[in-house]
């Protein structure tokens, strides 16, 4: 059977993408900002995940303004890296699992959560950059990937409660899928920051931190959070965060924090990583 | 938690020096958008760089659309619905980090700017809210 072994949540600033492409991570900018996931390097070489379900939103390269999904899982078999404005990401392709996927996205329409599904599209730093960190840079990535894409772009995008409770379904669908695989959910982007008018540059260490404890102890929190404290809080972009909670739900009740890495600044945004073991 | 979409829209207004993307905006700007989206590709990106009034000619935007592109004022373009993912096309268009045309918007220098963020970025205190000034 299938099951969800762990999970780990991850900003996915696409500088740190440039800064691993352009061999610049001993820079003295850079480096404390890598060594917080040396750790996790290692943790995942013994871990060997089959599958990673990796929680991301696309940034304006797959879905424009024409298509706005609030939750798309995809189903194919092959995703090549975006050009996202300065040529595509020197990265392998990403490969899927679509018997996973197509089951994940059945067992969650039954379950009421009505899921867009896609079968082509390109992935962006959004779901590349945690990749990256986690794997560094091999020839082909070491596990297959579920891209499930949020909307956190257009307004409204989906509350904290939904995306927990989409991650409860998932681990639900997860467990009900009878091949022996080891699979990872993955939540990224945030923490605080905005990119947008003048208040950009926004971060909030305090908040971040209470965001980090409160994923392992309180998610109840955490899910009951409204955007607009997101927005005042953390930054216009701060509302990336929503998409841990996927990842939380999918971990049931209790967890165990098994390592921990918050940074500032990873170009305009605060860094967080924890990584997570359901209890 | 649930609330009506008009007092959910309402709150938005009262964070200072940030616009929201709602779909009043996202309606705006959809050509605007669709302009920096399809910078994503190389030839196109030639094309603009060729004559960018010519290239703006041919999307049905609005004439304060286009001269705010002309002009990279990106404070302006977000007023007239664009989007920062999107505006990101151009930043990159131009061989610009993020960092670099965020800065621009913010009225610092990009040193200064960059300085901020090393030294732990913006505080949120006083800029959370118009009406509490806090």
């Amino acid at each position: 059977m299938a099951r969800i072994t762990s999970g780990v949540a991850t900003s996915h600033v696409p500088a740190i993408g440039a800064a691993v492409d352009l061999g610049k991570t001993a820079d003295p900018y850079w480096a404390p900002l890598f060594a917080g996931y040396d750790w996790t390097k290692e943790w995942i070489k013994a871990e060997k995940p089959d599958v990673v379900i990796l929680v991301f939103n696309d940034h304006a390269s797959a879905f424009d303004m024409n298509l706005i999904p609030t939750f798309a899982i995809a189903c194919g078999e092959n995703y090549k890296s975006a050009d996202e404005g300065w040529g595509p990401r020197p990265v392998p392709d990403v490969k899927g699992h679509p018997d996973l996927a197509w089951h994940i996205a059945q067992s969650c329409i039954l379950e009421e959560f009505d899921m867009t599904i896609v079968n082509q599209m390109d992935v962006d730093h959004g779901l590349t950059v945690p990749l990256t960190l986690m794997f560094g840079q091999p020839e082909n990535w070491p596990c297959k990937v579920i891209p499930l894409a949020v909307n956190v772009v257009t307004y409204p995008a989906p509350t904290g409660n939904r995306c927990y409770a989409l991650g409860e379904a998932i681990a639900r669908a997860v467990d009900s899928f009878e091949e022996d695989l080891n699979v990872q959910i993955w939540g990224t982007g945030g923490m605080s920051h905005q990119l947008q008018g003048p208040r950009a540059g926004l971060i909030n260490q305090d908040f971040d931190i209470a965001y980090l404890d409160d994923l392992v102890q309180d998610p109840e929190r955490l899910r009951k959070m409204d955007h607009i404290e997101y927005l005042r809080e953390a930054g216009s972009e701060g509302i990336e965060l929503v998409m841990w909670l996927i990842m939380r739900g999918a971990l049931g009740e209790n967890v165990k924090e098994l390592h921990r890495h918050y940074h500032v600044p990873g170009s305009n945004t605060a860094v967080g990583h924890l990584v997570l073991r359901p209890e | 938690m649930t609330k009506d979409l008009h007092s959910y829209l309402a709150e938005f207004e009262d964070i200072p020096g940030t616009r929201v993307f709602t779909a009043q905006r996202a309606r705006q700007g959809f050509w605007l958008n669709q302009f920096c989206m399809s910078l994503m590709k190389p030839e196109n990106r030639v094309r603009f760089k060729a004559d960018e009034a010519a290239y703006l000619a041919d999307w049905p935007m609005s004439d304060e659309q286009r001269q705010s592109i002309l002009d990279r004022d990106y404070n302006r373009a977000l007023e007239l619905g664009g989007n920062i993912y999107f505006l990101g096309k151009l930043f990159f268009t131009d061989e610009k980090s993020f960092v670099q045309g965020v800065s621009t918007m913010t009225g610092m220098s990009v040193e200064d700017y960059q300085a901020m963020m090393l030294a732990g970025g913006r505080s949120p205190d006083g800029v959370r809210s118009k009406k509490e000034q806090n």
